[in-house]
């Protein structure tokens, strides 16, 4: 049965529904989608605020940390009085307050090998805005096995980069355009090597941007081609990535056909929090970049 | 032959702040080397073992890099022929966000 608008949504949503390309069709697919945000913080503010107000029904975040005054200098989910509350929980008031017609499912867990296919699982496209190698290791694997769109984002300093993967042969995954991560320590974390405040705000944003179109089934999205932002050159680059028939979990011949242990995978001894988080812990989804 | 080449953020202060410089070569290996010649240890975290004599070292694994938008792991590794005018992009892994 098609999903008839309430007079506050045909309202709340009139800038879209007049759009020929989204119309009432796809603002009822934005309001039936089911979306997860990996990590609340630099990348995940704009992204699940975003989500929020384009009326995506579900939007989960899973993010264990807690907000700090070091944060919002750039994390727009979160305000001042917002310092040493949950993530996931000051998320949610921001969104609610954006608007209300959307369900937000606050994850204050650490996203692991044991419990990504079960939090995953719930959505239908995952956004990746973690802020560590074993993290979006583990995000790709587990939207590859589940078939499930990935929309991949992460910067450093004045830099990002976005793309899009789709689950399948012939489209690459992360592990296509990076097969393997750094060695622990050679990438300083935003705390060590600072980030500018505004590019999560703009690579986010294009995040975002790719997960409404993949919902709504508009435009052309951004697979197999790398976006590169140089925020201090104001320059966009589009390189191509291409489908590794090698590749461990996307190739012709899988060898990873299940999670592994993403810490050991990237070098970094149990226990032992990855080079690149600024806070929290190993294989753990902080948000601090 | 004058190429381009882009630097990631990361290499930058390698050489002097920048975010273009020139370099020359047939091959992207020549030019990764001349790189490496005016400046010291800026391709130690592209390629391996940047000290070993000539020969052609391997490309890490978390680096790519992209000559006019072409991932050269498909188009020869550092073999890759350059030609004047070309762009030669750098890209490492990152994970911030």
């Amino acid at each position: 049965m098609t999903r008839a608008f309430t007079e506050d949504e045909v309202v709340r949503y009139a800038r879209h529904i007049i759009l020929p390309q989204i119309g009432g069709d796809g603002q009822r697919k934005l309001l039936e989608s089911r979306v997860l945000c990996v990590g609340a913080g630099g990348l995940g503010s704009p992204i699940a605020m975003y989500l929020a107000a384009a009326g995506v029904g579900t939007v989960g975040i899973v993010d264990f940390d807690r907000v700090d005054l070091t944060n919002l200098q750039r994390q727009i989910l979160h305000g001042t009085s917002d310092v040493g509350r949950s993530k996931v929980e000051s998320a949610a008031t921001t969104l609610h307050e954006l608007n209300p017609g959307v369900e937000v499912v606050p994850h204050d867990t650490v996203l692991s090998s044991e419990n990504a296919f079960d939090i995953l699982g719930r959505y239908d496209l995952v956004i990746d805005g973690s802020d560590n190698f074993p993290v979006r290791y583990l995000v790709n694997d587990a939207t590859q096995i589940l078939g499930k769109p990935l929309v991949y984002g992460s910067i450093y300093q004045f830099e990002g980069q976005a793309t899009v993967f789709l689950p399948g042969r012939d489209s690459p995954c992360y592990r296509c355009l990076f097969p393997q991560p750094p060695p622990p320590g050679s990438v300083p974390n935003c705390a060590e090597a600072g980030v500018f405040g505004v590019l999560p705000g703009i690579v986010g944003s294009i995040q975002a941007t790719e997960a409404i179109k993949l919902l709504t089934g508009i435009g052309d999205p951004l697979v197999g081609r790398l976006l590169v932002f140089d925020a201090l050159e104001m320059d966009f680059q589009t390189v191509k990535i291409r489908w590794d028939p090698a590749c461990p979990v996307c190739g012709e011949n899988p060898t990873v056909t299940e999670l592994i242990d993403y810490d050991q995978f990237c070098g970094i001894a149990p226990g032992e929090v990855p080079a690149e988080a600024e806070h929290g812990v190993a294989t753990s989804v902080g948000s601090a970049g | 032959m004058a190429v381009r080449v882009k630097l990631p953020t990361i290499l930058r202060p390698h050489a002097g702040g920048v975010a273009v410089v020139e370099s020359e070569g047939s091959s992207l290996g020549e030019v990764l080397k001349e790189l490496e010649s005016r400046f010291p240890g800026i391709t130690r975290n592209v390629v391996t073992d940047a000290a070993n004599g000539d020969g052609f070292w391997a490309l890490h694994r978390f680096v790519n890099v992209y000559v006019n938008g072409e991932d050269v792991r498909y188009t020869g590794v550092l073999q890759t022929r350059v030609s004047d005018g070309d762009t030669v992009s750098i890209l490492p892994a990152v994970a911030g966000g």
